[in-house]
């Protein structure tokens, strides 16, 4: 583990987006208490304000402050993120374990499912999935949770063949251990790798899946203060006031950023072989 | 080569059956009856017991599926509940917008980005490779409907340029359809642009090291000549599934740019679906887009194992 905080740290790009991702992650938590202004609180007197010293990144066209509304859609962003990778990460990790553990038959159905999820774009299918379930913050988190499934099944299963046949697993076999526990115990430590890399970047695909479906009007609630709607909003305004949808983008961009500069340091330093390939 | 396209289709077809099984259950998850939502305020018991029956909704989920399948294969998707108007006929109308939304943008991906990534892998490290790497980097990271409005603002609102949003048929007016679709096409291409300018760079560094290459270069050939004739040939060859699977996603994964320009092509289709309860036609979109898909990659798959025997084995 000292090994590989050495490592990272001397990997500036991965260090760069941690830091930044870092910095927004407190940002997002501290909103409450960093935020300048109420994110609701219309003032009549300020409309369309562009960007002061008082109102750093302006007002809206019901005259709130855009930096504070910025601050709360982190969290929206950040818990949206988080918790969809989290779904996705443990149902994900679960078929491609016991398809790649398993094999047969299993392994062909549980297959199959992940390659008819895999036939439909992601936002597409994120839209679908919120057209049953309906708007909301908590349905938004499980359409983008179920949509990125697929892929952390392929990453654990294609991990998990290349491991199943190691030594250390056919003993703990011999020796009679469970199956559940040679999977819990033996394999998933050793696929956690590529997991984890790929955790940081769906975490990237899911702060901008929100903020597409947020856009289109099918994400979070309508006066909710997250970086889609704000942006959607921005865009009827452009021709006043630019900054309403320019700030939300420049968010969104360095939280992607910051994701992806993470994800490709931690395959440089946790994943060699697609090191290689890179 | 017929064996692995007979293996490709097998697995292809239980993908399908798939397929069509998520696009059956939507109509029936959605919340809300069909037959009420189709009466509306005229609603009585008595009519919607023969709607039902018109429908073949009181038959059996399974019965039903299978009445539904028969019509799928045979072209027919259904009827909109919004529009007078068969819902294969909504999507063929559609689909030429989104083809040349989601082609224009791959086409001006490849122009910019195989240049880039060669240049990125030839220089590997230096000036060109890490310009290349920032602009892969950006690329996956600015949201296309972010860069769409910024592109807007500044080529529509500012300088007045270039029309904000709307469509108009090439064959009607060609300067003025690619006028209308010159600002989305940009907007949507600058994601594919680095995925392919990250493939093309990671797939010419792998193939310049190996010994044909040396061989190429002992015997003499330029390096122009080794880059562009002996090197390109092979990398190429990975790069080939990439544009593929982006023409195939981008046939469904273009909706927020449609929604943003007022392109009348298949994603906005799915949005207007959905805000009008539309479902047959949600329905209709999300299963042509997803069947397109796997043909697309069926397709990608064969044509790779043409030019790369290898896979074959």
């Amino acid at each position: 583990m000292r090994e590989f905080w050495y490592q990272l740290r001397r990997h500036k790009p991965a260090m760069l987006g941690l830091v930044v991702l870092s910095l927004m992650a407190v940002a997002a938590i501290g909103a409450p208490w960093l935020s300048p202004h109420d994110p609701y609180a219309m003032q009549v007197e300020h409309v369309l304000g562009s960007p002061t010293p008082q109102y750093l990144m302006g007002t809206d066209q019901k005259g709130r402050d855009i930096f504070s509304r910025v601050l709360h859609g982190a969290r929206i962003s950040f818990k949206v993120g988080s918790i969809a990778v989290t779904i996705a990460l443990f149902a994900g990790t679960a078929i491609g374990l016991i398809a790649a553990y398993y094999g047969g038959i299993v392994d062909f159905l549980l297959s199959r499912v992940v390659d008819v999820l895999f036939a439909f774009p992601d936002i597409l299918l994120a839209l679908a999935i919120m057209a049953i379930l309906g708007p909301s913050l908590t349905n938004v988190m499980i359409a983008i949770g179920i949509v990125y499934i697929p892929i952390f099944a392929r990453v654990a299963r294609g991990s998990a063949l290349s491991v199943k046949h190691e030594s250390f697993v056919e003993a703990a076999h011999s020796m009679g251990v469970s199956n559940f526990t040679i999977i819990r115990r033996h394999i998933l430590p050793n696929i956690s790798a590529p997991l984890i890399v790929q955790a940081t970047l769906s975490f990237a695909f899911a702060i901008l899946a929100e903020a597409a479906l947020s856009f289109l009007g099918l994400g979070v609630e309508p006066d909710t203060p997250s970086w889609g709607i704000l942006l959607s909003r921005g865009k009827d305004w452009m021709g006043e006031a630019w900054w309403i949808a320019f700030f939300p983008g420049i968010a969104i961009t360095l939280a992607v950023l910051s994701c992806n500069l993470l994800g490709d340091g931690l395959r440089d330093l946790l994943d060699p072989k697609a090191r290689k390939a890179s | 080569m017929i064996v692995y396209i007979a293996k490709r289709l097998a697995v292809a077809l239980p993908v399908l059956l798939g397929i069509s099984m998520l696009a059956f259950a939507l109509i029936h998850l959605v919340p809300g009856d069909p037959v009420t939502a189709m009466l509306g305020i005229q609603y009585n018991e008595e009519q919607a017991i023969e709607l039902r029956a018109q429908y073949g909704l009181d038959k059996p989920m399974v019965v039903q599926y299978l009445v539904w399948l028969r019509h799928v294969l045979t072209g027919d998707l259904g009827h909109s509940m919004l529009h007078d108007q068969s819902v294969a006929r909504a999507i063929l109308e559609r689909l030429p917008v989104t083809l040349q939304l989601a082609v224009g943008s791959v086409l001006l991906a490849l122009v910019v980005s195989v240049p880039l990534g060669i240049a990125a892998a030839m220089r590997q490290h230096r000036a060109p490779d890490i310009l290349a790497s920032t602009f892969g980097l950006l690329g996956i990271s600015i949201p296309n409907f972010w860069l769409g409005t910024m592109l807007t603002l500044l080529f529509a609102l500012v300088l007045g340029w270039l029309p904000s949003g709307g469509y108009i048929s090439p064959t009607e007016d060609l300067v003025g359809n690619l006028r209308y679709m010159l600002l989305p096409t940009l907007a949507l291409s600058g994601a594919v642009a680095a995925v392919i300018l990250r493939m093309t760079r990671s797939s010419m560094l792998e193939v310049i090291r190996m010994d044909y290459i040396d061989m190429a270069r002992a015997k003499g050939a330029s390096p122009r000549r080794v880059v562009w004739v002996h090197a390109l040939k092979n990398a190429l060859i990975p790069v080939l599934t990439i544009v593929g699977i982006q023409i195939g996603y981008l046939l469904g994964g273009s909706v927020v740019i449609e929604q943003i320009f007022t392109l009348p092509g298949i994603g906005r289709l799915a949005v207007q679906s959905i805000n009008a309860r539309d479902y047959p036609m949600l329905q209709g979109v999300i299963l042509f887009v997803a069947v397109s898909f796997v043909f697309i990659n069926l397709i990608v798959d064969i044509l790779y194992a043409w030019l790369n025997p290898r896979i074959r084995l």
